[in-house]
């Protein structure tokens, strides 16, 4: 793949992180989400390909497994730094310039309702340069688009080795159409979230 | 504001002095992605070409009307819905001599159809009248013919069900090709109408509004402005639902209404101060 070696722009300043996984990507994010601090500084947003009934039970399991505060949002909930926000089943999740959620129920993309190329889109109009992209696991080309957008608003996207993915269609897709920040095992991507959380902290004093 | 949003401001100004319909006050993060749909679908490389065009080409409007407004629906969408209102809310409402229900942003008629089912299952349909409204005139047309893809009713027919339906819904239309075409019966309840929740008022006195999925759709100052029509609209102890996802906690009307599920997002206008 043609991604820049890791480390090649410095992760600075991220104020929301984006994640978007579909099969294998549960796996990728219960090692990831629990290693998350709270610091006050980050917000992060999930969107899981899930059927339709039953994406709701995430909240549920990661809960209690979390440092940061997790949610299944309504529409027009404001964004708070130290939550963790899942798109609902069966609507794609927005975020509007006045930093709260916004839901959808528009056509699915890539047959998909949440869609990580909506999440990733909208969350890259709002935070810009402030937001990092993470493609997981999954068996479709969802996710690469946004990323693509994300790079382009100057915002870092970092995707899951596909030889570590249970499914590497989704990291092979989004490396194919952006240049990721880094390409990493999950282990990695937690290792990198956890100095995030660190700095962010060191940046805002 | 990026240089998108400004040309999507512009657009929304010159549809709103042309063609009357306002969608200055939608939520902005997926409009912005219909309209880049809507880009593509009209070979346009900007939205300010997409302006020339709305504007020079009247005959295009209608279709761009389509990208502006909303149609992901299907009929008994969360069952769960269907059966709290069959449960908690008809019960009430049986009680009038005759029922008025606005199902405001009515699309194709999916939710509007639904109800009157509801209805009738709870034998109310033959004093009921619904109020099926919507700002897009195909989709009152598509709503007003009654005929839906028979592709999309094995997904309705299973909703219906789990509404707690005492029949399938086989029961309620009859299939001609790759259409399932609903009776008459149903529709003679119910009267399609040209309302805009962002211009228009309250055109009745109702007992129940449901209204899903199309405040999502509302920037938090047209939401205030829809929730206040409801709220006019509907007698004292009238009944509103809503989206599963959305929400009357943000809205400065939250006080006047009770909540009847806060799982299925059915409130209650309080009465009077007793």
């Amino acid at each position: 793949m043609n991604a820049p070696p890791p480390g090649q722009r410095e992760m600075r300043g991220i104020r929301a992180i984006a994640i978007g996984g579909s099969a294998g990507g549960v796996e990728a994010l219960a090692e990831l989400l629990p290693s998350l601090t709270a610091r006050g500084a980050l917000s992060i947003f999930v969107v899981v390909h899930q059927p339709r009934d039953r994406s709701s039970i995430l909240p549920t399991i990661f809960a209690p497994r979390c440092a940061l505060a997790v949610c299944e949002p309504d529409d027009k909930q404001v964004v708070q730094p130290d939550h963790i926000y899942f798109a609902p089943a069966d609507y794609h999740m927005l975020v509007d310039s006045g930093r709260r959620i916004s839901l959808s129920t528009d056509d699915p993309v890539h047959f998909s309702r949440p869609s990580i190329d909506v999440l990733f889109e909208s969350a890259a109009d709002v935070y810009r340069e402030q937001l990092l992209a993470i493609v997981l696991s999954g068996g479709n080309e969802d996710g690469a688009d946004g990323a693509l957008a994300v790079r382009r608003a100057g915002g870092f996207v970092v995707v899951q080795d596909p030889g570590t993915a249970r499914l590497p269609m989704m990291p092979r897709s989004a490396l194919a159409r952006v240049a990721a920040d880094a390409v990493l095992p999950v282990t990695r991507i937690s290792a990198l979230l956890n100095e995030l959380c660190e700095k962010e902290i060191v940046d805002d004093r | 504001m990026d240089d998108f949003e400004i040309e999507m401001r512009l657009l929304l100004d010159a549809i709103y002095h042309r063609y009357h319909y306002d969608f200055r006050a939608y939520a902005m993060p997926s409009l912005k992605r219909r309209l880049r749909s809507a880009m593509q679908r009209f070979r346009c490389d900007s939205l300010s070409q997409l302006q020339d065009r709305a504007l020079q080409e009247p005959a295009l409007f209608p279709g761009l009307l389509d990208y502006l407004t909303v149609h992901v629906s299907e009929m008994f969408r969360d069952p769960s819905y269907f059966r709290a209102l069959r449960e908690s809310v008809l019960p009430v409402l049986r009680t009038y001599p005759s029922l008025k229900v606005w199902v405001a942003g009515c699309s194709a008629g999916e939710e509007a159809y639904s109800m009157a089912i509801l209805l009738h299952e709870e034998g109310l349909l033959e004093r009921s009248l619904i109020y099926a409204t919507d700002i897009n005139p195909r989709a009152l047309q598509r709503a007003e013919a009654g005929v839906f893809d028979v592709a999309s009713i094995a997904g309705f027919t299973d909703n219906h069900r789990r509404s707690g339906a005492p029949v399938s819904l086989s029961d309620y239309y009859t299939a001609a090709y790759d259409s399932a075409v609903f009776n008459q019966s149903l529709k003679r309840h119910i009267v399609f109408s040209d309302h805009s929740l962002a211009t228009d008022s309250v055109f009745a006195e109702v007992q129940l509004v449901s209204c899903r999925n199309v405040l999502i759709y509302f920037d938090r100052g047209l939401q205030e402005r829809a929730v206040g029509l409801f709220r006019d609209a509907l007698c004292h102890g009238g009944f509103l639902g809503i989206g599963s996802k959305e929400s009357l906690r943000f809205s400065r009307h939250a006080d006047a209404f009770a909540t009847v599920s806060a799982e299925d997002r059915i409130y209650r206008l309080r009465g009077v101060a007793a």
